[in-house]
Formats: structure tokens, sequence, C-alpha cells
């Protein structure tokens, strides 16, 4: 178990908060950039010391300003998945995977036997042999995920896992790394300002703003009661439960049918949806698209430049529109309209 | 991923400004027309006579023992004080920059007097070391090696800093959360990240070393067979037999060719 309480001042950043994370447990660190999220995960990996607080891993006391007690860097069992994942350029995938296990004393030949080990749980022992620079996003993510859980730490981090990805690699990644995170049975700490990526791969979201922590909660507990306007922003995604079908389709708990983009077949599974890709219309869309339904406004909100619309119906959810669109449509509490979202705008994973 | 797309725009050929043209060709002329005039002055049938000379085998068995041992104490001193000019942060740090600098804007004549007053016979140091073992820096070997050192190890030193600033210190971080220790982190990611400014910090530092003229005659003086290094033997023969100077030139011209053209391209584009 990970318990960081942190205090930090590093130029116009005042990191300040307390953090725990269980075994077995994923927690998301979710925030705009520059909220102090990379610097968090490097004070408790030991490479930005503390001003102040205290930072335990099982009891073991790892960084405590006041009693004097620092642990490096390279003394902490920890694993730690940068962004840009940071293979060593001029060493194969192996050897990248083998570092670890060389530094900490083994044979060469030990470290490599057992990291072709790791390449073989992550499905790359064809690639043993390929320099970083000749991996995709996706077999580089593996490595790197290889890599930090071969010296057999007791805590991951992981610092914007998927930020370095493009966007259709993105999304089979993902869930890739979901099934990757669920076997490893330390804590978890991950870093992202993207909300989608926090809401399918953590236990726990918390949400850093400024340097301190403003909410902390499940994903659907921070979805549904977002604590500040600034949180429902950041997180004002409509997370819809149900089961999935092996035909792409997922049956609503409500009772609705929608079409997903790829899904895990016969399985609980969650279905996010940002707001903005909710689409309204007056009258039935034409040709129309096969998550279609018909709805009711409840609820306008106008929050700066955008309007947030709650919907009841089949499909409860809230739509994100311009003031324009609003008022082209002439929505107002009581409006029946049609709502429309593409197959490819739904994020269907695991619950 | 910048290196890959950096490695990508060398491909893109561009057309240069009309101004470029000609300047870059009187850069050139002005580069090659010493050459030629050297070249159409060679004593082309005696050559192979001039270069079995003992003044001319002497010394360019000297200048190359000296360049590549000076290259060798450079590395080995060199990329310590590099990663400490890069890496740390110290209060007498503007100083030592200053310092590894001034061997470089000095004139080595300059160097060659300090270096004396440092470790001559009666020098700082090289007073009491003479006292007690008898050995003398100066007008020996040792003495060439020491003044091309410490001509040509800046060269070697800022190309490494630059190199090493240049390269991203993250992937330590990397290597310290995998369990390396400061010493493998220096030498199995620090050092293979800094390969390219080492060869060519390495590269200018010998050539450097191989070109020293002012600090070899001032600390160890011109003895034939024991000080006198090619710069020395063509300034010398410059007075007294033209084609031997020539021909010597001839022979460093060829030994500093043979060294670079190989790594230039590979190495040198840094």
């Amino acid at each position: 178990m990970l318990h960081a309480e942190v205090e930090l001042k590093l130029g116009d950043l005042d990191l300040r908060f307390d953090l725990r994370a269980d075994d077995g447990e994923i927690v998301a660190l979710l925030g705009p950039n520059g909220a102090g999220k990379t610097t968090a995960l490097r004070a408790v990996a030991g490479l930005q010391p503390l001003d102040g607080g205290r930072i335990t891993l099982d009891g073991t006391i790892l960084d405590d300003p006041a009693a004097g007690t620092f642990v490096p860097t390279a003394e902490r069992p920890i694993g730690f998945v940068f962004q840009d994942y940071l293979l060593f350029p001029r060493l194969t995938a192996l050897d990248n995977v083998a570092f670890g296990l060389r530094a900490r004393g083994l044979s060469k030949a030990e470290a490599r036997a057992r990291a072709q080990g790791w390449l073989e749980r992550f499905q790359l022992t064809t690639l043993a042999t390929a320099k970083p620079r000749a991996l995709s996003g996706g077999q580089a993510q593996r490595v790197a995920l290889a890599r930090a859980l071969a010296t057999d730490p007791r805590l991951l981090l992981l610092d914007e896992p998927l930020a370095a990805l493009d966007a259709t690699t993105r999304v089979t990644v993902r869930t890739e790394l979901r099934r990757h995170l669920t076997t490893f049975d330390g804590a978890r700490l991950l870093v992202t300002h993207d909300p989608i990526d926090a809401i399918v791969l953590a236990d726990r979201l918390v949400i850093i703003e400024g340097g301190s922590v403003t909410q902390m909660g499940t994903p659907a507990d921070v979805t549904a009661r977002p604590a500040s306007r600034y949180v429902a922003q950041l997180v004002g995604i409509n997370l819809l439960h149900g089961t999935a079908r092996g035909d792409r389709t997922v049956l609503l708990d409500s009772g609705a049918t929608l079409t997903v983009a790829d899904v895990l077949p016969g399985r609980e599974v969650a279905v996010a949806v940002r707001p903005q890709a909710v689409a309204l219309h007056r009258h039935q869309p034409e040709g129309s698209p096969r998550n279609t339904w018909e709805a009711s406004v409840t609820d306008l909100e106008a929050d700066r430049d955008r309007v947030r619309v709650t919907l009841a119906g089949p499909v409860a959810l809230t739509a994100e529109l311009t003031p324009a669109a609003v008022a082209e449509l002439e929505l107002a509490p009581g409006t029946p309209v049609w709502a429309t979202v593409k197959a490819v705008d739904l994020t269907a994973y695991e619950r | 991923m910048t290196s890959r797309r950096a490695v990508a725009r060398r491909k893109v050929h561009a057309r240069p400004p009309v101004v470029v043209i000609p300047l870059a060709a009187a850069a050139v002329a002005f580069l090659a027309i010493p050459f030629i005039a050297l070249l159409q002055r060679a004593p082309w049938s005696d050559l192979r006579d001039l270069i079995g000379r003992p003044v001319v085998t002497d010394a360019l068995r000297l200048s190359l023992t000296s360049a590549f041992s000076a290259t060798g104490i450079a590395l080995v001193l060199g990329i310590p004080l590099a990663w400490v000019l890069a890496r740390t942060e110290f209060p007498g740090r503007p100083l030592a920059r200053a310092l590894v600098l001034l061997p470089m804007v000095l004139p080595p004549v300059v160097g060659g007097a300090a270096l004396l007053f440092a470790f001559g016979r009666r020098g700082l140091f090289g007073g009491p070391i003479y006292d007690s073992t008898g050995f003398l820096l100066p007008f020996s070997i040792w003495g060439v090696i020491a003044a091309s050192t410490f001509v040509a190890m800046p060269f070697l030193v800022i190309t490494v800093e630059s190199g090493l600033r240049a390269s991203d210190p993250r992937y330590e971080d990397a290597a310290a959360t995998l369990g390396a220790s400061r010493w493998t982190i220096f030498r199995r990611i620090t050092l293979p990240h800094a390969t390219p400014s080492i060869l060519a910090g390495a590269v200018l530092c010998w050539a450097r070393a191989l070109g020293e003229f002012g600090a070899t005659v001032t600390f160890a003086g011109n003895l034939q067979g024991r000080t006198q290094t090619m710069p020395l033997a063509v300034f010398l023969a410059l007075e007294s037999d033209r084609d031997a100077a020539i021909a010597l030139s001839l022979v460093l011209i060829a030994v500093s060719l043979a060294v670079l053209l190989p790594l230039r391209d590979r190495w040198l584009a840094v």
C-alpha cells in the first residue's frame, strides 16, 4: 500500500496533497497540464525529493524530510512507465527488459532468460531482437510495461501511458493496457490528462488542480457528482451500464440497445460517451444512424460558451451544444428531440 | 521522435538563396588554393626519398604518439569533467568553464610558458618533483604530450559537454527506476548516449594535438627524435630545405585526411 503525503515546491508549482493507493487498486491522477501530476509521480519514485510530508510503501518510509530519511530511486521497489516510454534506443527489446535484472545483479544469461519470459507474457517474443525505433507505439508500450514489471516492483507508476499513441491505436492499446494492469497485484498509480483513459483504466480517480486534490472517488461517483464546475467540464462524461452481446451491441440496464465500434462479448460493460459526441435533432434524422432514440430535454445549463443539455428517455445522458445550436433547435425543458451518437464515439470497456 | 524527424529532413533538397552560392564558392576557393599551391610546388620525383629521411620518420612517429596519447588522456580526464560541467551545479562552475576555454583562446606560446613555470625544472610543481625523483617533464616526449593535452583537451570537453546537455536526462531517470547504480547509469546509459559527441570531440582533440606548435616548442623544445613533431619539423625545414618542408606537409595532410574523411559524415555532422 502506498501512502503519499506530498509537500513540494517546484517553480510556480506548489504541490500539497495526501494520496493512498491500496494493493490491487488502480488510481488515476487526472488533471490539466501543469497541475503537478507528473511531479507527484516523480516524487513517489524518488526522482524529486519532497520538501515536507512523507511517502511510505508497505510501511517502509521512502521519503521523510523531517526525519532525514530518503531512499534513493534505485533502491525503491517501484516500476515506472514513462511518457514516450523512454526505451533505451541502443538496446534491443530483450535487453531493455533485462536491464533492471542486470542492474540488480543477475548474470547476463539469467537476466535474459527471465526477460524472455516477460516478452512471452506480453506477446513480444518475435520482437526480442528489435531496437525500440522499429517498434509501433503499442509494442513499445508493452516493452516498457514488461521492463517496469520485470524487477518485481511493489508499486507501478505510469505517466501518460497512452499520450504517445495516435487516436486509432489508442483504443485497442487502452483495452490491452487495462488487461495487463489487472495482472499486477501491487498498487498502480497512473497519470493522465484524458478523462476517458482515467475512467476506463482506473478504479479510483483523483482530480488534481493547481497542485492540490479537488475530488476523489470511483469513476461513477466523480462523473455523476462532479464537485466543481471544473471537474464537471473535465469528467462530465456519460457512463452507461449494460451487458455486451456478441454482435457489437450493448443492452443497457435501462432496456435500450447501443451499437459500439468494438466490444468484449458477453460481459458486464460500461459505455462512456462524451457530451460533445451527442447530436440533437428536432425531427427523426434521415438515413438514421443506428444509435438514434427519442428523448426529452429536462434541463439546460449554460457553462461559459457551451450549454449542457440533460436528456430523459430510453438512454439518459447529457449533451453539450453551442448556444447557437440550442437557439436554432429552440430547446427548452420539455422539448422532444431525437438524439444520435456515432458508434465510434462510444467507448465500451469491461466493468 | 525529433531525432528521427531530423534524419528524414536531411533528404529534403533545399534551394539556397542566390547570394549564398558565390560566397560558398569563395570560401571553398580560399581553403583550396593554398593546398593547390603546395601540391604544385611538390617535388614529386624525390618524394619517396624525402619521406624516408629520419627527420621525417622521427617527427611523424613523435607526432602520432603524442597526438594519440593526448587524445587518450583527454578522454580519461575530459569526459568526467564534461559530465560534471553538464550535470551538476556547484559554486565554482563558471570559473571551471572559463578555465576550460582559456587554452582555446590563449596563444599556445603563453600556454607553453605557463606549463614551464608550473612543471619546469624550477617550476611550482616541477621543482619539487625533480628534486625528489629526478623526473623532468619539459624537453622530453612527456613534455610534448603534456603540451598537446593542455591545448587540445578543451575541444573534447566542450564537445562532450554540449552532447551531454543535448541528451535527455530522463533516460538516466528510467535507468534509476530500474535499480541501476550511478556508476551503471554512467557506463550503460550516459556514455552510450554521448558516443557521437565523444567521437567528435576526440577527433577535434586529436586534430588540434597533431597541429600543436606554440606550446610544444616553448615547453618541450625542438630536439629531433625527442620533441620535434611534424609542425616543428616543417617550420624548421622551411628555413633550410624547402622540398623537405613540402614533403613533411604532404605527409601531414595525408595523415589528417586518412583520419578525418571516414569519420566526417558519420560522426562530425552533429
